[in-house]
């Protein structure tokens, strides 16, 4: 009976490695919708259609010949033009944040089979194509994907500092007031909503490359995961912290829910439960993550709002 | 300074809802001039404000400001020419950043904002300056999240920012109205402080007519969206309370937290 155990446990510390990769794939993938849910205050759902474009992108420029990382810098720009499609769609035509986001990202399905040429998915063999990460080697993915998080930490905490920067935040916290300051908020917004979706689309074509394959199915759910990586690591964060945390702490906290998150996961396969039930259990933790700080509100303890 | 030429407004326009908030405003503010405007709730005070900010499209008329016709002007390209004071607190500023960073935003009204970094040394500095005029001690606070202020002080923060660049026309919403007696008279003390420094020209809503007749060198009422009545310099100082409620009671636009005020 021990022995079952201690088998099983050693099963589930073997599993941690290739959790930790993932999650800090969807750690990157978080970066970009953090900067549309919690700085812009703009629930953008186009991400679920800019991760797959990101993977459909980065791996079909990879067969064609286009080395590893100029792909995956490709996708970042296609995932840009998917958020400023919404920014547009919200700005100009006036159309309301969420909606906007998901006609966006009903028309990137279309797009994306196309990009894989009218196939739902297609596979990247590591045998035949050098490339930035894979599942192969996981110790040296986590390392590639760590690089990526730290310099994308670098380029948000300077670009939030800078005066566009700023202004960004200055619409995601108060429009009226950005407007009165003389911010073109249509163009904050349209920023912001590339940006964002620019840093999600680079975390599929990382994805991709870790697993090998890109498909068109591959971002559904994703902003619910993105948000489950973001709750997780600032509720985490702030409990240790007890006070505001600095940006780039805050940026990484996100990276580090998403590992979390995954180690959760990997928990919830271990213990056999059923698979199919997964969705449904991100969904509840993700509901519970967001109700806390409002719980603790009511007793009179924490005051900070899951967005703030 | 301000020029307003046949200006209409009417919200919701063709449907049961249907609104005219204001109906044929002519109205030119001279340098320097500190206005004071009353009116019943209702009587289009906010909505002719939040047309000269440009908040939204006008259906008739022109708007110049400074000699520069804004009539069609988005409003955050007007914002150049305007400082803004809500009549909500939280509305100013942004609550998730720090006053620091608030007061660099009101810094660059009106100018491109481009990739430097944000704030540096010698900003802090003038920072610390004009906060320190405000003795609410925010000067030692910089980086504080301006969330964590009271209203009052988010309010002085707010006309701070909203005067620190001088603009050529300062638009004042009812801006003391949301706050306790004391506070509303420091803000006020304040907003005619900075106003006097920086030689304002000031449009100023007030809900009370006790202050109403004391600041300012002119006073206008509106009603039912139009200018009843607008005297300035002696014939605004022999102005009473009483001779307003007349006005009021002849309009039948008497209220009651503008009697007590
Ligand atoms: N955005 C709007 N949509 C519809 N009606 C409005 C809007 N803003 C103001 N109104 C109406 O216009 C009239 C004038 O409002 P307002 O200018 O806010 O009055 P006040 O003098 O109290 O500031 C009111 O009847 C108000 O209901
Ligand atoms: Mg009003």
């Amino acid at each position: 009976m021990s022995i079952v155990f201690a088998l099983n446990i050693g099963s589930l510390f073997r599993s941690f490695p290739g959790n930790i990769a993932q999650g800090m794939i969807w750690g990157i993938m978080a970066l970009g919708l953090y900067i549309s849910y919690k700085l812009l205050n703009f629930s953008d759902l186009t991400v679920d259609g800019s991760l797959s474009t990101g993977a459909c992108v980065t791996v079909m420029l990879i067969i064609a010949g286009v080395p590893a990382l100029p792909a995956v810098l490709i996708a970042f720009l296609a995932g840009c033009l998917a958020g400023c499609v919404t920014g547009i769609l919200h700005t100009v035509l006036k159309i309301a944040p969420i909606l906007s986001g998901i006609l966006t990202q009903i028309a990137l399905y279309s797009i994306n089979l196309h990009i894989l040429g009218n196939k739902a998915n297609q596979a990247l063999n590591i045998n035949e194509y050098s490339l930035l990460l894979s599942l192969r080697n996981v110790n040296m993915a986590i390392l590639v994907i760590l690089a990526f998080a730290v310099v994308l930490i670098g380029i948000l905490y300077w670009f939030f500092g800078t005066e566009i920067g700023s202004s960004i935040r200055a619409t995601g916290n108060n429009e009226q007031m950005a407007s009165a300051q003389g911010i073109n908020t249509n163009h904050t917004k349209v920023i912001a909503l590339s940006l964002s979706n620019g840093i999600v689309a680079l975390s599929g074509g990382l994805l991709a490359q870790y697993q090998g394959y890109a498909d068109v199915g591959l971002g559904r759910g994703a902003i619910v995961i993105g948000l489950a990586a973001i709750i997780i690591g600032s509720v985490l964060f702030e409990n240790i912290h007890k006070k505001d945390l600095n940006f780039a702490v805050a940026l990484s906290s996100a990276v580090v829910g998403g590992i979390l998150y995954y180690i959760a996961i990997g928990i919830v396969l271990w213990l056999k439960l059923p698979t199919n039930d997964m969705k449904l259990f991100t969904a509840i933790l993700v509901a519970i993550f967001l109700s806390v700080p409002h719980l603790s509100f009511k007793k009179g303890k924490g005051v900070t709002n899951a967005r703030d | 300074m301000l020029e307003i030429k046949n200006l209409y407004k009417t919200f919701n326009a063709g449907t049961i809802n249907e609104k005219q908030a204001l109906k044929n405003i002519n109205l030119t503010l001279n340098n320097g001039d500190f206005v004071s405007v009353i009116g019943g709730n209702g009587a289009g005070k906010s909505t002719l404000l939040n047309a000269i900010a440009g908040s939204f499209k006008i259906d008739e008329g022109s708007i110049f400001l400074d000699g520069t016709d804004v009539t069609n002007m988005l409003e955050h390209e007007r914002a150049k020419f305007l400082g803004r004071v809500f009549q909500d607190p939280m509305r100013g500023t942004a609550g998730n950043m720090q006053i620091e960073e608030n007061l660099a935003l009101a810094n660059r009204r009106g100018q491109k904002r481009t990739l430097k970094w944000q704030l540096k040394q010698e900003e802090r500095n003038f920072f610390k300056e004009q906060l320190r005029q405000l003795n609410l001690g925010l000067e030692d606070r910089l980086e504080t999240k301006v969330g964590l202020l009271s209203g009052g002080q988010r309010q002085a923060l707010t006309l701070l920012m909203a005067t620190m660049k001088k603009p050529q026309l300062l638009l004042l919403d009812e801006h003391t109205a949301a706050l306790d007696p004391k506070t509303a008279k420091i803000v006020l003390d304040l907003t005619v402080n900075l106003v006097e420094k920086n030689q304002l020209t000031t449009f100023m809503v007030t809900h009370n007519m006790k202050d109403a007749l004391r600041y300012g060198n002119r006073l206008i009422m509106m009603n039912e969206g139009e200018i009843i009545l607008d005297v300035s310099g002696e014939d605004k100082k022999k102005l009473t309370v009483n001779d307003l409620l007349d006005l009021f009671n002849q309009t039948g636009e008497l209220n009651d937290s503008m009697i007590l005020g």
